[in-house]
């Protein structure tokens, strides 16, 4: 079927209000991607992959405007971990308030000019392979037209964790990064991301684990609540590696959050997971696709969100077993708590299996918070409010226990009861 | 259950039980219905055009406002584009390479009992195990305490051969006739529900089938009655590239009951085969209406020539508080199921149930599952699905539960689980879960595995062998759907589930 004119038209207005590099080696991958996204055009409304999330507001030319947070006297994220912080003011890296990249053996993607790079072998690598079986636009734009981004090679185990900031100082910016890392056989790499970046931030991170690698990648999305972001993490596993990764959403009026992970090596281990919370306009969107590409993976995907007052919850899963890639084991799990009457959650979790030795089992629940329990604990002597609070930090607990480094799980957790206690919870 | 043939009497095994050797036996046999009844067959034009549309009305001599529907209908359709979302694939259909309308000679005029209708008729269904005698009873309920009726509607091609037990039904007020017979007897009823619960424009083949449907069932079961018996309908298509397409509607007054089967079968035949049948069930309050298929239309050979395109739009409205309708379905037939059997949940306190197994082996492609709209309060619905997947086929489940805002405080569960056989096979889940209020609460669980090697081991161990086992195994796999047929049906369904798997192992 011909792509509609409206959505080719749109991708020819994003792109001519950009302007894209056009030397260096990344040149090539950047009108590669342009070209992609000419032919594809931007993602509509009646999109069966845009089914519950509108992405109208992702697509316009201009970012529609986002009112900056006080977080007032909130302490920063990880602050307690021993981390190399690099700074991004609306998508723009900030030297004085970050911790010399060149030390950490981070390069930043506006100031790598040469021909030749390793990075050539990756960026815009995996975001193509993703684009099949669905085309996946906003990231082919990312990748024509990032601005800046970290190019990370590990070899063995990483000193400390990267930790990247993203602060939003100007109401109408609109920040588009490309991050790549490569983990090389064995290697081990704690990847950290907060803040919400910009009025609009549209952000790919392409990582290649190898065969034995370690990746972790804990982020928590800006509590900005006019902030809009689309993220997409394409991911490709080797043998026997692992790949980890969560994500805290608090709030932001319009969240998208793609993961497209691969595993092509025999033994390879992938969960993803994610905690939202949400309070009136709020839209939130999941979108994973895992495919298991190689024997005995295993997969696992546990969502889990909280609404509230008319807060929107979208849940797309997909495990794709392919033929051959016997014993895989994937799971996943969605569910959505809704603390009040005009609450959505949407969900298609999905499977498409074509070996026959496999175990592969979803489930998805959504509802109020369950009464008989909140009446067992008022009858204990628990305050309402708490009860209510106890409830929900018990059901967003599977989500991040997903998260392997205490300290960071520790972190998030107080994140969570600081939102909850914020929101009447 | 297939007889044993006195010729060949075997042996009981020590601990192997007869059901299980008639199992077997079953499965040694290929498709069973795939002959053809000669007969002479009166044809319309090859093609689709409004002239075909006005032959048809003509045909079953409709009054003016049935023929304006079907153009309406007919209008729209070429309007509109075929679906494509399904895990199909399928060549190009040739609308035009087919025949809309086939009608065996001798029904050119109605007879007027079943002791008129053509002999050659009357044993192609006898064949088939559909008795159109009413003293008889269906095959395979022998030894039940009491004779069980069922009043069965037949219909050949395009059009009802005759339908039983008529006039004992009228007794108590119950009408069970041919969709052609309603529309002339019965405009009111007809012209009040028809569409009202699949409408004109509802989706590309149903539209389709208002256009050219040319027979099907009709029943109405009045306010309080319980129909005295189980009505079922026996679809056969016998013409070759022919395709069928007939308009089912029930209408349940308020507080009646009633159980309906249906059953289909196809001879072989190397082109595809077009069917496009549409069913809508009207339930009002109290009443309730179970709705039991086994769906065995010819799956096409081991690669995947000829056989049946099915895409059928079957939905329930339980328009009444308190209705309740039952889908249950076994989809063992084929080459391209594509049907999602739905209940609109209007009333208040209304339930909806949906059991289905899937079967596709060989080449098979089935797309298949449900929709469960919750509109009314405290509305139920329960959804349990079983795809078994062999050879090099595909099976989908594909369903909706959708919790609509004013829908408060009901409930869904959800279950599907899908068998795999063998490694060139593929089993897909696509639900849809949409909730827009929060004192509902949606469940949704699915699976997939492979046939169990320790149950495969304990039944060889016992003696079995392998296709034996595993027809064991995906019976029990199955058992939940089963269980939720009539009695006759689960029967006929257990065997076909042995015979649809047949050549998969090894």
């Amino acid at each position: 079927m011909a792509v509609a004119q409206a959505k080719l038209d749109a991708a020819a207005a994003r792109l001519a209000a950009l302007s894209l590099p056009q030397t260096g080696w990344s040149a090539a991958a950047r009108h590669d991607a342009a070209a992609r996204l000419q032919a594809m055009g931007m993602p509509g409304k009646r999109d069966e992959y845009w089914r519950y999330t509108d992405p109208t507001s992702l697509t316009t030319a201009d970012a529609p405007h986002a009112r900056l947070f006080d977080a007032g006297d909130e302490p920063a994220m990880f602050d307690a971990v021993d981390r190399v912080k690099l700074v991004f003011v609306d998508g723009v890296f900030d030297p004085a308030a970050s911790d010399d990249p060149v030390a950490a053996g981070v390069e930043l993607l506006s100031r790598v000019s040469a021909d030749i790079h390793w990075a050539q072998g990756l960026y815009g690598v995996l975001e193509t392979r993703g684009q099949t079986p669905v085309a996946r636009p906003l990231a082919a734009l990312n990748t024509a037209a990032a601005t800046e981004g970290v190019l990370i090679r590990v070899t063995g185990k990483a000193a400390k964790p990267v930790s990247l900031i993203y602060l939003h100082t100007s109401e109408s910016s609109d920040a588009i990064l490309h991050h790549c890392i490569k983990l090389e056989s064995g290697a081990e790499l704690t990847l950290l991301e907060n803040g919400p970046a910009a009025a609009r931030f549209n952000k790919v991170l392409e990582v290649e684990v190898g065969d034995g690698a370690r990746f972790h990648h804990v982020r928590a999305q800006g509590r900005d609540h006019e902030r809009r972001a689309v993220t997409h993490i394409f991911a490709r596993l080797g043998r026997e590696s692992l790949f980890k990764s969560f994500t805290l959403t608090a709030n932001g009026v319009m969240t998208r959050n793609e993961a497209i992970i691969e595993l092509t090596g025999d033994d390879a281990v992938a969960h993803v997971a994610g905690a939202a919370l949400g309070d009136g306009d709020f839209h939130h969107d999941d979108t994973v696709f895992i495919t298991h590409a190689a024997e005995r993976c295993e997969s696992r995907q546990v969502f889990k969100k909280v609404l509230k007052s008319g807060a929107v919850g979208v849940f797309q899963g997909k495990i794709l077993v392919k033929p051959g890639a016997q014993k895989t084991d994937g799971y996943q799990i969605s569910q959505c708590l809704l603390l009040d009457d005009d609450c959505q959650f949407l969900a298609k979790p999905e499977l498409e299996i074509y070996a026959d030795d496999v175990k592969c089992s979803h489930g998805s629940t959504s509802g109020a918070i369950d009464e008989t329990a909140l009446y067992y604990l008022r009858s204990r002597g628990v305050p309402l409010r708490q009860a209510q609070s106890l409830l929900v930090q018990a059901f967003l607990a599977e989500a991040i226990g997903e998260i392997e480094d205490e300290a960071l799980a520790e972190d998030i957790r107080a994140r969570l009861e600081g939102w909850l206690a914020r929101h009447g919870q | 259950m297939a007889a044993l043939d006195s010729e060949d009497q075997i042996e009981l095994r020590e601990g192997v039980d007869r059901e299980t050797i008639e199992t077997v036996q079953a499965m040694a046999g290929k498709y069973k219905h795939g002959w053809e009844t000669e007969i002479e067959t009166e044809y319309a034009p090859k093609g689709l055009s409004e002239d075909i549309v006005r032959l048809i009305s003509e045909k079953n001599g409709e009054p003016e406002w049935m023929l304006d529907w079907r153009l309406t209908a007919y209008r729209r359709w070429l309007q509109m584009e075929e679906p494509r979302w399904a895990m199909l694939h399928y060549p190009e259909i040739d609308y035009q390479d087919q025949y809309y309308y086939a009608k065996p000679k001798s029904m050119a005029t109605k007879p007027k009992s079943l002791d008129e209708v053509d002999p050659k008729l009357l044993a192609t269904y006898a064949k088939l195990g559909i008795p159109l005698k009413e003293q008889m009873l269906l095959a395979g309920v022998e030894g039940a305490d009491e004779p069980r009726k069922v009043a069965v509607d037949a219909v050949f091609d395009s059009v009802s051969v005759g339908t039983t037990f008529k006039a004992e039904l009228a007794k108590a007020g119950v009408i069970f006739c041919s969709m052609s017979e309603a529309v002339r007897e019965h405009p009111e009823l007809v012209k009040k529900y028809l569409g009202s619960v699949v409408p004109q424009s509802d989706n590309y083949f149903a539209t389709l089938n208002c256009a050219v449907f040319s027979d099907g069932s009709f029943v109405y079961i009045p306010e309080g009655t319980r129909c005295p018996m189980e009505l079922s309908t026996y679809f056969r298509i016998n013409a070759e590239n022919t395709g069928q397409f007939e308009r089912t509607l029930i209408v349940a007054e308020k507080g009646s009951y009633v159980s309906y089967l249906e059953g289909c079968t196809a001879p072989k035949r190397d082109t595809h085969q077009l069917h496009a049948a549409v069913v809508e069930i009207v339930i009002l309050e109290d009443a309730e209406v179970k709705y039991s298929t086994v769906q065995n239309w010819y799956p096409g050979d081991e690669n995947g020539k000829g056989g049946i395109y099915n895409f059928v739009t079957k939905r329930a409205d339980c328009r009444g508080a308190r209705s309740k309708v039952m889908w249950t379905q076994v989809e063992t037939g084929s080459a391209i199921t594509w049907k999602y059997p739905s209940c609109i949940l209007r009333g208040d306190d209304s339930q909806g149930e949906f059991y289905s197994i899937a079967i596709a082996n060989n080449a098979q492609q089935a797309d298949t599952g449900t929709k469960m709209i919750h509109l009314g309060k405290r509305t139920k619905s329960r959804i349990v699905s079983k795809g078994i997947s062999a050879g090099r086929a595909q099976n989908t489940y594909r369903g909706l539960v959708s919790m609509h805002p004013k829908a408060t405080d009901s409930r869904n569960y959800t279950q599907c689980d899908s068998l795999l056989i063998g490694d060139k096979c593929g089993a897909h889940t696509v639900p849809y879960i949409e909730v827009k209020n929060n004192s509902s609460r949606v469940e949704h669980e699915a699976t997939t595995s492979k046939v169990d090697d320790d149950q495969l081991f304990y039944c060889r161990s016992r003696g079995m062998d392998e296709e034996e086992a595993v027809a064991l195994v995906v019976n029990g796999f199955c058992k939940e759907v089963l269980q939720a047929l009539p009695m006759e049906f689960a029967m006929e369904a257990q065997s076909l589930v042995a015979i649809s798997l047949e050549g998969s192992v090894g």
